[in-house]
């Protein structure tokens, strides 16, 4: 047998391609003739649209088109509700062009197609939009009051969603705890902001009737599918690829945004090749975003802090329109006992509108929110009575035990009940204890203290749902010239470094080397069944997928080559490239075994000749192919979890806060994560990595700033601070392995992992840092400097 | 986010320049680019025309007598980084120039441009008031200075009339044996100062303040010579009485509201921090120069 | 599908143009470009050389990131008529004519310092004008973070890149 790759550290195979610049991003693909567009956007949060002139836009030299809501045919109407839910009342999503309204700064209104992208800017400044503005209110606390401007007048209060859910007899548990702690958490509104913008090209085919769309999407799938079903066009004549794509984070699996239908349609209508390449301002003020949720948690607990009741009520901002539903807060709503046993919740949201541009996904969907609401009111509780940081928490952790540790009532994003499959959650606890240096901290702040120095330690635990169905689908066949392996899912990359990752599976497999496995994803003309890359699932999903497809195609390739070789199949192994007769040097290449396997074969090549010197490739009399039987070695199969594994980490961080510019340093910080078995480290940990940076970027840096009128204010970089290099600390990234038990590789997800405990374990540590300045909550994000201020500027307190 | 359309021209003498300027009251100058492009990608400014200085000859020098550094508008950021006389006659400059966005826009963007530009809290225009500097101006009215406090009105506002074309800064040397301390505060590195201060100071033989210019930006609507703490601790020796008195001093200046970035209150606390900070190390270096 | 009647656009270009001369990558290259045309924008359309990218269009992603006379520049912020009579480097000219990879970006790969690979090239290009700049690098945490900010990352969370341009610095003795 080979060395197997699994949880080796492989390089990927795609990065000479990205480093020589030869990475191929939509706007990257050369289209001959291709005409560009921009887009008129609102610039009110809430108006009446009164006219649209577009004369002036229409007249102007290089315009091929100018489209409104009035000549978009049947495309416009309100965009499909993607995922319904009995817990929204006639939920509203937006039309691809206003018409008669606009909800939110950013809105498309109208749509030019112009020679290049310049004259369509030009070209958008010339229509004329009367607009009537409309009152606003962007606070989600005062948009459910009496009174508050209504975004859309078929909801009262602005409400969009109300759900409760209940696990245990919380009501019961509630009456006879004998200490209750109770906090109020908020998560500001936060922004993907990929390097890459979104992006998207088309082109018909008159000839063929074929459309073809390159969609920087993480749902190429998706799209061909809606489109297929708005445009009324044959599947089959639909293709959607997702080339390289730059960067997602959720952003980029919402479907359909306006351009994903209106530039089809335009390149449908006009004959020309069409692309929109969002410009920044854009993605701000266009592309959605995620994150505003004000919690009031409450935990009722035993005198010895053990959390026998949980209730929260929370308002989730999800902006003009909710097409996506109640993901994002229902999966904030199942994550919001965190690690804890806690037999009793009642968890309640209040999904609610606000002018502002639509909430969808963005990395850790609910989960920093929910985290940062437990963790803060863990800490808390643990202070109330008395109980360190850690032992509050190693008194309520999940044993191992204990698992599968069921949440019955609440329902994750899958529609499934929550269960908790699997974990060494004290474990973890204790391991990041000894890492974080728990034991000499105490004495290290106390000196530091009469230095005139605060320092602090903070810990936050998490969980996260991870490789949710319904199902994902691999695709192998082995080439019989070159015996490379040919590997294809439905889903997409983003930079996850899919091609390396199952090729490591489907190598271990077929005994061929990672180099000789050629992925290609999220092409629906290659692989077509799929649902799409986001919630933590690509490895789970599709990794089981295709690695049940290489079991097939191992399966097939063994059998044929002991009949080649006239041995048991039991005694033959693959290895670099070559089935084996074990213990000799009899062999024959995997491409000869590939060649033999297709009955009709012409010896135009070596592995053709060499095949002709083996044993038929097939046991069986008659016909060439036995009923059932396919040519070649190919297979293709699916994988469809039976619910989402649960992978969880914990976080410690030692900070500083710097006196002069009062701002936090973080001096230390360790993570210890689980998401079951290891496919690739390397790539595990740049996944952690690259969430913890958004994590830090979302506690100390970012927050889409609306004023009064619904404007952001920071529509771009200058001023919503993205990290760089300087604001993002060393981090030391540990693992634990607990394989998961719902699926063959024993993996779980781990995409969104790095992002969700940081708020949480970072506001631990201010807290702690400044405990001696009358002990300030630090129960919002992000903290800026001027909050750090306010809680030290009257000196320490008694 | 392009730019809308505008003429094009490249002169080749100032006569010619300010000739364009004057017949074109929508023209604009462009140097470097690096604080115009930006506003023209955003479409924040619409010029009819850009008047690109490239060909212009002697714009690209760096001048340095013994009174002052004389700096051409088309000498880039990078250009004053590098240059070893600058570093030892008025090192201030390169410390302050160290802070002003990241490397790659250094390369590109000029001293003089970005003194136009007048950005409330940006380093080298308040490089340019804490050094009592001035700039020259040029238009088909002929030539005229103007000093930096009557430079800088508002931000991005300056008295530059719209048809001249500013063609140097001057940046007097410090006195002889001064200490300097430039301080700044960003929230990421690179950024627009949430405050910084600029300090250069003489020591009489007493050991006490002589000559003391301070200055501070990203405070005010404006860079700005702070006055009042000058008058403070003009004489002291600077002990820890007198640090506290030019901190009061300070507060009046700090008048920028509330923003995203800082509340007025943090912003006072912050200038006052990097104000003593400065203040100790321009005290420190002075004492180096005499020893 | 609603069908419309095929408007013929006009495809004059009714931009003013200049005519620029400058070397790319070692060749001689000649256009005429419409004056408002940015850097970036030729680079990638006119010139075809699409792996400089575009991420803001302000100066502040850095994924535009190329070397013009031996220093690196934004390409974003600078107008294409800007360009005349400048010696302009892309990221295509790193990799050798076999397509062998410059050590640092092999550094890159091997320390797993590029997911989607967008910010890739303009990080490239900044490291690359810095290590060909000066003799020896600050190799420290915070010296190499210095060098790095001004070119944003979003997937790698930057530690790996650090982790590169260490390596990068200490094979090729800059360290």
């Amino acid at each position: 047998m080979s060395t197997r790759t699994f949880g080796t550290r492989i390089k990927r195979n795609i990065d000479p391609k990205f480093l020589r610049g030869e990475g191929s991003y939509v706007d990257d693909i050369n289209l001959p003739g291709a005409l560009h567009a921009a887009f008129v956007r609102s610039p009110y949060a809430r108006a009446k649209i009164n006219h649209i002139d577009i004369q002036d836009a229409i007249k102007k030299d290089g315009v091929m088109a100018v489209y409104t809501c009035d000549n978009i045919g049947e495309l416009d109407i309100e965009l499909p509700l993607l995922i319904p839910h009995d817990c929204m009342k006639d939920a509203r999503t937006q039309r691809p062009l206003a018409r008669d309204d606009v909800f939110y700064v950013g809105q498309a209104v109208a749509m030019i197609v112009a020679v290049n992208r310049y004259v369509a800017e030009d070209a958008a400044l010339l229509v004329d939009v009367d607009y009537d503005p409309l009152p606003v209110e962007v606070d989600i606390e005062k948009a459910v009051l009496d009174g508050a401007p209504l975004v859309h007048a078929t909801h009262p209060n602005n409400i969009a969603a109300d759900l409760v859910q209940i696990s245990g007899d919380p009501e019961a548990a509630m009456a006879k705890a004998a200490h209750v702690t109770k906090i109020s958490v908020e998560v500001e509104r936060s922004t993907a902001a990929p390097m890459e913008t979104r992006s998207v090209a088309a082109r018909f085919d008159n000839v063929s009737g074929e459309l073809t769309v390159w969609d920087g999407t993480q749902a190429p799938l998706t799209v061909r599918g809606g489109l297929a079903s708005i445009f009324g066009i044959d599947e089959d004549k639909v293709r959607v690829i997702a080339p390289d794509v730059g960067g997602g984070f959720g952003q980029k699996v919402m479907f359909p945004y306006p351009d994903e239908l209106l530039v089809p349609m335009a390149a449908i209508q006009l004959g020309y090749p069409v692309k929109y390449i969002e410009d920044r301002r854009e993605n701000f003020i266009g592309s959605n975003q995620e994150r505003k949720q004000v919690h009031n948690i409450e935990l009722y607990a035993t005198k010895e802090g053990e959390v026998i009741a949980l209730k929260d009520f929370f308002l989730h901002d999800t902006g003009a329109f909710i097409p996506y539903g109640i993901a994002i807060a229902q999966v904030a709503s199942t994550s919001i006992a965190g690690p804890y046993r806690i037999p009793n919740i009642h968890v309640h949201f209040q999904a609610v509108y606000t002018p502002t541009i639509t909430i969808t996904p963005y990395r850790g969907c609910g989960r920093p929110q929910a985290c940062f609401a437990i963790e803060r009111a863990m800490d808390k509780l643990g202070d109330e009575l008395g109980i360190d940081r850690f032992e509050i928490r190693r008194r309520n952790l999940i044993a191992d035990d204990q698992f599968p540790y069921p949440r019955e009532g609440l329902l994750f994003a899958d529609g499934l009940r929550v269960t908790m499959d699997s974990g060494q959650y004290h474990r973890a606890l204790d391991m990041i204890q000894e890492k974080i240096g728990a034991k000499d901290f105490d004495s290290m702040q106390a000196q530091a203290r009469q230095e005139g120095r605060h320092l602090g330690l903070g810990l936050a635990f998490y969980v996260e749902g991870t490789g949710l169905g319904p199902y994902e689908g691999g695709h192998i066949k082995i080439h019989p010239i070159t015996g490379k392996v040919y590997v294809n899912t439905g889903l997409s990359g983003q930079g996850q470094g899919h091609d390396t990752v199952f090729a490591q599976i489907v190598a271990d497999q077929l005994g061929v080397s990672v180099e000789d496995v050629i992925l290609t994803e999220g092409d629906s003309g290659a692989f077509d069944w799929g649902v799409a890359t986001f919630a933590s699932r690509a490895a789970v999903v599709s990794g089981n997928a295709i690695h049940k497809t290489a079991k097939i195609v191992r399966k097939k390739t063994i059998m044929a080559a002991a009949n080649m070789l006239e041995v048991d199949e039991d005694q033959i192994e693959l290895r670099d490239g070559q089935a084996w007769v074990i213990g000799s040097n009899r062999c024959v290449s995997l491409a000869a075994v590939a060649t033999a396997t297709n009955p009709l074969r012409y010896a135009f090549n070596e592995a053709a000749k060499a095949a002709t010197q083996f044993a038929p490739a097939s046991k069986h009399d008659g016909p060439a192919l036995d009923e059932g039987q396919a040519p070649g070695l190919e297979a293709t199969d699916y994988f469809s979890p039976s619910c989402a594994t649960w992978a969880y980490g914990v976080h410690a961080a030692i900070i500083e806060v710097d006196e002069l510019t009062c701002t936090a340093k973080i001096l230390k910080y360790v993570l210890i994560h689980d998401c079951g078995n290891m496919i690739n480290p390397t790539i595990v940990e740049g996944q952690v990595m690259g969430g913890l940076a958004q994590g830090i970027a979302g506690t100390l840096y970012e927050k889409v700033e609306f004023d009064e009128d619904g404007n952001i204010s920071n529509a771009n970089f200058v001023d919503f601070l993205v990290p760089y290099a300087t604001e993002i600390p060393p981090v030391e990234i540990y693992h634990l392995e607990t394989p998961s038990p719902l699926n063959p590789l024993g993996v779980k997800g781990v995409g969104e992992a790095g992002c969700i405990a940081v708020g949480a374990t970072i506001a631990s540590g201010l807290a702690d840092a400044l405990q001696d300045f009358n002990k300030p909550k630090f129960h919002s994000t992000p903290i800026t400097p001027s909050m750090i201020y306010e809680v030290m500027r009257n000196g320490p307190g008694r | 986010m392009k730019p809308s359309l505008f003429d094009y021209l490249t002169p080749s003498s100032i006569t010619e320049a300010a000739k364009a300027m004057h017949d074109n009251p929508g023209a604009m100058v462009i140097a470097g680019g690096q604080s115009l492009v930006p506003a023209l990608n955003f479409k924040l400014a619409g010029p009819s025309m850009l008047i690109d200085i490239l060909r212009i000859p002697d714009l690209d020098t760096i001048h340095i007598d013994d009174t002052e550094i004389v700096v051409g508008a088309r000498v880039r950021h990078c250009d004053i980084e590098g240059n070893q006389e600058i570093g030892r006659v008025h090192p201030i400059l390169q410390e302050a120039m160290a802070y002003v966005a990241h490397a790659p826009i250094r390369n590109r963007g000029t001293v003089v441009g970005s003194i136009c530009h007048a950005d409330a809290a940006a380093e080298m225009p308040l490089m340019l008031v804490l050094n009592d500097g001035y700039v020259t101006a040029a238009s088909v009215d002929g030539s005229r200075t103007i000093v930096a406090r009557d430079f800088f009105k508002f931000h991005m506002t300056t008295s530059r009339k719209s048809h001249e074309i500013i063609t140097a800064a001057h940046f007097p040397l410090p006195v002889a044996g001064s200490g300097y301390s430039f301080q700044e505060f960003a929230r990421r590195s690179g950024d627009y100062a949430v405050a910084a201060i600029g300090t250069l100071m003489t020591l009489n033989s007493a050991g006490s303040v002589d000559s003391i210019k301070v200055a501070g930006c990203g405070i005010a609507a404006c860079p700005i010579r702070l006055d009042a703490v000058e008058e403070a601790v003009a004489g002291t020796a600077l002990s820890d009485n007198d640090l506290d008195s030019a901190v009061q001093a300070l507060a009046e200046y700090v008048t920028a509201p509330d923003d995203m970035h800082a509340t007025n209150d943090y912003r006072k606390y912050l200038a006052g921090k990097l104000l003593s900070k400065s203040l100790v190390e321009a005290k420190e270096r002075a004492l180096e120069r005499v020893s | 599908m609603m069908k419309t009647v095929r408007k013929l656009a006009s495809v004059k270009d009714v931009d003013p143009t200049r005519k620029i001369s400058l070397t790319v990558n070692g060749q001689a290259v000649e256009r005429e470009v419409s004056v408002r045309m940015l850097l970036s924008d030729f680079i990638r359309h006119e010139l075809g050389l699409t792996g400089t990218h575009v991420g803001c269009e302000h100066g502040i992603c850095g994924a535009c990131t190329v070397i013009i006379d031996g220093k690196s520049s934004r390409s974003c912020t600078m107008l294409a008529v800007q360009a005349d009579g400048i010696g302009l480097r892309t990221i295509e000219s790193v990799a050798d004519e076999n397509g062998g990879l410059h050590p640092i970006q092999q550094a890159f790969q091997d320390c797993h310092a590029l997911q989607c690979g967008y910010c890739t090239p303009g990080m490239i290009m900044n490291v690359l004008s810095e290590f060909e700049s000066t003799t020896k690098i600050d190799t420290s945490d915070e010296g190499i973070r210095e060098l790095l900010s001004g070119n944003l990352c979003r997937c790698t969370g930057y530690a790996n890149i650090v982790e590169a341009v260490r390596t990068a610095a200490e094979r090729l003795g800059k360290s």
